[in-house]
């Protein structure tokens, strides 16, 4: 499959995996809902998150951008740690700006889109090149253009996200969080809110996306798309990986109870 | 259609030709006998604000004096009066606008001391009436603080005066006063309402802002207030309204505001009902013009949030002189015993 594509110029950082994960814990208050996760996503991989709803997916995958602190063990995008910076035998807490500047390269699409809905479609879209990067105006609306474009909504530059059907929405968010230039791209249930005929057009920018080799972590309960465009998919119960693996061979043959009758269940 | 034929009971439709058939909508008894109250009201209403007399003095003259009205409706005091009205709610508003983000924003800190202070303005200043913060701002400082100066905290315990100082007399006067009093009471109401604004924001807009790498300020700025400002305008427009009317109070420390113009023409001239009318009349207007002003500033910050943006106040004067009558409109518009419109 995708095996890490090496940059000749730094053949090094291209060997270091996108995302590494080791022991992560997190609690909210007594509720402990990740309890040490490991996990390794690769540069150009897809990585499918699947489990019952609680089991912990969408924490992980909020840790990844730092929305949410972790308590403990160690997470790292791109070979550095997220939230600290490590400076001999100390950890120091980012500030602000540093978090900020490191969520900026990290895109992240969520269930109800959380688009601006008091700017248009195109203003959405710019929001982030023009006001976190500084990027000019008429360069930035080109390259907004370009990218409504290629999730198939360039006639509704002008339109306020209200106007648009959910599908429509959960495009332009697709399309905000690559005006960005991202190097990974968090999906958190894209199409969970979806009416179910328009689930197809999301995935299928999802799908391009994934074949011109960005880097993806998708939780998800389409089971279609982890099977046909996951690269691995990892199932997560209880706040732990329980099984992961080739999405054939662990939807179609899991190796654990709980995978077996969580899949019994939504198959 | 069948060839048996069913039950008359059973046919539901309607009896006759369905195209010649007269519909009668529901009869309101009621709705005229209270209209016929209300005109014989608003006839009444008239007929003592314009036509009546009444004998004052072994005089007889109209019962409203509406030409003494006139005659000071525009007199200089009075205009005078109207300019320091309009400049103490100008200036008490943005002042309270800016001391309202300012206090929200410091409410919703985590910093528990920020949070707390601001606790503590709101409710030192929502909790003492207007009138006596007025009298505090305009008696009382200098009072406490005969002198007012700028320089270093605590320096006068060691014998060092601060360079600047001036007589507090000569900074508190009724004008400054006045708007200071009205700025920082104005300044915790409008907090609150700022904050309501910023809480009705969806937690996921500040999220997605988060996640495209946008700062806690640029967040609240460019996401979260402008879309609590739709929250945010109505009350406001309230307050502003209020704060016209409340800028009349002034006039217990000797402002020389719209009101206490016309009390000042009162006091010499004995004729107090007409130019209590005049305030009254001034008041309403001005009020009249902000709740239009009101209406086109929601609708700005509407976008986004309907899909339709409501109509203007004329296009509705338009649209109900266009059609003197409202056609009763079917739910079902092909239903077949709906005569044709013609």
């Amino acid at each position: 499959m995708t095996d890490t594509s090496p940059r000749p110029a730094d053949p090094d950082h291209a060997a270091l995996p996108m995302v590494s994960a080791r022991a992560v814990r997190k609690a909210f208050g007594r509720l402990e809902v990740l309890k040490g996760i490991d996990l390794t996503v690769r540069r150009g991989e897809v990585l499918c998150l699947i489990g019952p709803s609680g089991s912990g997916k969408s924490t992980f995958l909020r840790c990844i951008n730092h929305l949410e602190k972790i308590d403990g063990g160690e997470l790292s995008v791109d070979g550095e740690l997220v939230g600290y910076r490590q400076s001999g035998n100390r950890l120091y807490e980012l500030k602000d700006t540093e978090v900020c500047a490191k969520r900026a390269e990290i895109g992240m699409v969520f269930q109800r889109f959380n688009l601006f809905p008091h700017l248009s479609v195109l203003d959405n879209v710019t929001s982030g090149p023009l006001w976190v990067r500084k990027a000019p105006s008429g360069k930035s609306k080109d390259r907004a253009r370009q990218l409504l474009d290629r999730v198939g909504l360039a006639d509704k530059v002008d339109s306020y996200p209200n106007q648009l059907s959910g599908g429509q929405q959960q495009r332009v968010a697709i399309a905000r969080a690559l005006a960005m230039d991202p190097k990974l791209m968090l999906f958190d249930e894209p199409t969970s809110a979806l009416d179910p005929e328009l689930v197809g057009d999301v995935l299928d920018v999802m799908r391009d996306l994934a074949v011109e080799g960005m880097t993806m972590i998708v939780v998800t309960h389409e089971m279609g798309f982890a099977r046909e465009v996951g690269d691995t998919v990892v199932f997560m119960d209880g706040g732990v990986v329980v099984e992961q693996g080739d999405p054939t061979r662990v939807l179609t043959d899991p190796q654990h109870e709980r995978t077996r009758s969580f899949l019994a269940k939504v198959l | 259609m069948t060839d048996q034929p069913g039950p008359p009971a059973a046919d539901h439709r309607v009896e006759g030709d369905p195209s010649t058939l007269k519909v009668v909508p529901v009869r309101h008894p009621w709705r005229w006998v209270a209209s016929a109250v209300i005109l014989v009201l608003i006839a009444m209403l008239v007929n003592t604000l314009v036509f009546s007399h009444v004998q004052r003095g072994g005089v007889r003259e109209g019962r409203f004096q509406w030409a003494v009205v006139g005659h000071y409706l525009f007199a200089t005091p009075v205009l005078r009066g109207i300019v320091v009205t309009l400049e103490l709610t100008v200036i008490a508003m943005v002042a309270g606008v800016l001391i309202g983000v300012l206090l929200a924003v410091m409410r919703l800190s985590p910093n528990r001391l920020m949070s707390g202070a601001a606790w503590v303005y709101i409710w030192f200043f929502r909790g003492t009436p207007i009138l006596v913060q007025l009298f505090f701002w305009y008696l009382g400082i200098s009072y406490l603080y005969p002198q007012l100066g700028i320089g270093v905290p605590f320096l006068t315990y060691l014998g060092i005066n601060p360079p600047l100082t001036v007589a507090s007399t000569t900074l508190a006067t009724s004008f400054i006063a006045g708007a200071i009093g009205l700025s920082l009471n104005e300044g915790a109401y409008m907090s609150e309402i700022v904050r309501a604004g910023i809480i009705s924001v969806d937690e996921g807009q500040a999220e997605a802002a988060s996640s495209l790498g946008l700062s806690r300020g640029l967040t609240l700025r460019k996401v979260v207030l402008p879309q609590a400002m739709r929250v945010i305008i109505p009350p406001t427009g309230n307050e502003t309204i209020s704060m016209l009317k409340t800028t009349s109070l002034v006039s217990v420390i000797a402002g020389t505001d719209l009101f206490q113009a016309t009390q000042n023409i009162a006091n010499t001239t004995y004729q107090i009902v007409p130019l209590l009318l005049v305030a009254s009349l001034w008041y309403l207007f001005f009020t009249s013009i902000m709740t239009v002003g009101q209406y086109y500033i929601e609708r700005y910050y509407a976008r986004g949030a309907s899909r339709q943006l409501p109509p203007t106040p004329f296009q509705q004067l338009k649209a109900s002189l266009g059609r003197t009558r409202v056609r009763p409109v079917p739910a079902l518009a092909d239903a077949p015993w709906v005569a044709p419109h013609d």
